[in-house]
């Protein structure tokens, strides 16, 4: 990739972040949370996916979740491994979530890789995704946890990626602005962790 | 005179010490009279003055960069018990011994403590700061600027290139190519002055290119460590604002070049 076009690369990984790939997460972990209901509301509300036509369900995977996830993810890494970390000599809280932001970026390349492979992949292979696909993931203690630790983190570089999306586009520049959206963005990790830790849960 | 007289105390400093550029560096300890008032520089000239270690060994005198000494040149900048700064306003009455000084490795060490803050140099360069005046005849008086975005602009433009910034921002390294917030800092200056305006796009179509604002990863330990208070975030999310707009003038085109 040419570094002369580096600006428009950055602002297209920020940009994709947020939309589609951070809509496809609220999405996905409100479907998730019909979970709470039980067996039958969880299989109701997922097999209406099935009722759109399987062309036109692969093509908006590949558009508004495959393509803009890789180039987020390969992008993101190349970002992550540009930084030396130093949150020891400055352990300011913005700092902190500078380098949080980068760890769960990696976690999440291979979370996600092994969520999609162990979902998605086993679908194209004819396995039924369902409520006890997931129920026997997660039946594994270990499983579940590497689930929580998985949600948690992509909640969390949602949250304080729309933070920096804000400052990034120059929406928030003062800091006053600035703080105040930390607040938001915190608040919105928090909710959107409950509706993703309550529904992984609840396949126990 | 008293201030100069043997207290008996003696300060403890470890040096981070590097004979050649891209050579092995090794620390070394020095005990140093105290004095009363006594700064970084002072105990460096302390060892220069007699360069033998804690431990009675014969040693080359440590080199570093000074000029101003009274913090604005930005010249004798270092790493201080962690924290970059500059020596000359670095206390010892300040600081918890031993007093570890290394240089600031983000940029090439030359030696000791002195480093080559050359890419911040060029990087003013390449993001044009300053104001072009110069023609084959008399240009005349600018436009006048507004006295409050005086005294507002006059805090951006205490900036002294001293790299503290440099070293404390985590995307900032020999082998990245960010230009870092010091000389993004001073496109908002050169942007905001009414003559500096006038070339205001070219500011921005050098920040929007390679190693350029968009690697800014908002840490911001920037404005956290800089000696002069500078925003320094404030402006890097301003010129984010400025470079949103430019990308959609240059794309969609636009008849307004520089306003």
């Amino acid at each position: 990739m040419s570094k002369d076009r580096e600006f428009l690369w950055r602002r297209l990984h920020s940009l994709l972040g947020v939309i589609p790939v951070g809509l496809f997460l609220v999405f996905h972990l409100s479907l998730n949370f019909t979970a709470v209901g039980g067996e039958e509301t969880y299989n109701n509300a997922t097999g209406n996916m099935d009722l759109i036509p399987h062309a036109l369900l692969l093509l908006m995977e590949w558009v508004i979740i495959y393509i803009p996830l890789m180039f987020h993810a390969f992008y993101g890494i190349y970002i992550a491994f540009t930084a030396r970390h130093n949150v020891k000599r400055f352990s300011t809280f913005r700092n902190w979530m500078f380098a949080l932001q980068r760890f769960t970026g990696i976690f999440l390349v291979i979370f996600v890789a092994w969520h999609i492979f162990q979902t998605r992949v086993q679908k194209a292979f004819g396995t039924d995704v369902d409520f006890n696909m997931i129920a026997e993931i997660v039946d594994n203690p270990w499983m579940l946890v590497f689930y929580i630790v998985g949600i948690l983190s992509a909640t969390f570089h949602l949250a304080n990626g729309l933070w920096s999306f804000l400052v990034s586009w120059g929406i928030t520049q003062s800091p006053s602005s600035q703080r105040v959206a930390t607040f938001i963005t915190m608040a919105f990790f928090i909710i959107l962790s409950i509706i993703g830790v309550v529904a992984i849960v609840s396949f126990v | 005179m008293e201030a100069t007289a043997n207290t008996g105390r003696m300060v403890d400093v470890e040096i981070l010490r590097q004979d050649t550029e891209n050579g092995q560096s090794r620390w070394e300890k020095f005990r140093v009279p105290y004095r009363h008032g006594m700064n970084v520089i002072s105990i460096l000239m302390e060892i220069q003055r007699n360069p033998v270690t804690a431990d009675g060994k014969k040693t080359n005198p440590v080199t570093w960069d000074m000029n101003c000494l009274e913090e604005v040149c930005g010249a004798c900048s270092m790493v201080i018990n962690g924290r970059p700064q500059q020596s000359c306003s670095a206390l010892v009455d300040k600081l918890t011994q031993p007093i570890r000084l290394e240089p600031m490795a983000t940029f090439p060490v030359v030696r000791d403590l002195q480093v080559d803050r050359s890419r911040m140099f060029n990087a003013l360069k390449k993001v044009k700061a300053w104001v072009p005046i110069d023609g084959t005849y008399d240009l005349g008086e600018g436009p006048r600027m507004p006295e409050r975005k005086r005294q507002w602009a006059y805090e951006l433009s205490k900036c002294m290139t001293c790299g503290v910034c440099m070293e404390a921002c985590p995307n900032v390294s020999e082998g990245a190519s960010f230009i870092g917030p010091a000389p993004l800092s001073q496109v908002r200056l050169f942007n905001t002055h009414p003559t500096g305006a006038m070339n205001k796009d070219e500011r921005l179509a050098a920040i929007m290119g390679d190693g350029g604002v968009a690697n800014c990863g908002n840490s911001q330990n920037c404005v956290a460590a800089c000696p002069k208070g500078i925003p320094l975030t404030t402006s890097i999310a301003a010129l984010n604002r400025a470079t949103t707009v430019q990308m959609f003038k240059n794309f969609f085109g636009s008849d307004h070049m520089v306003d």
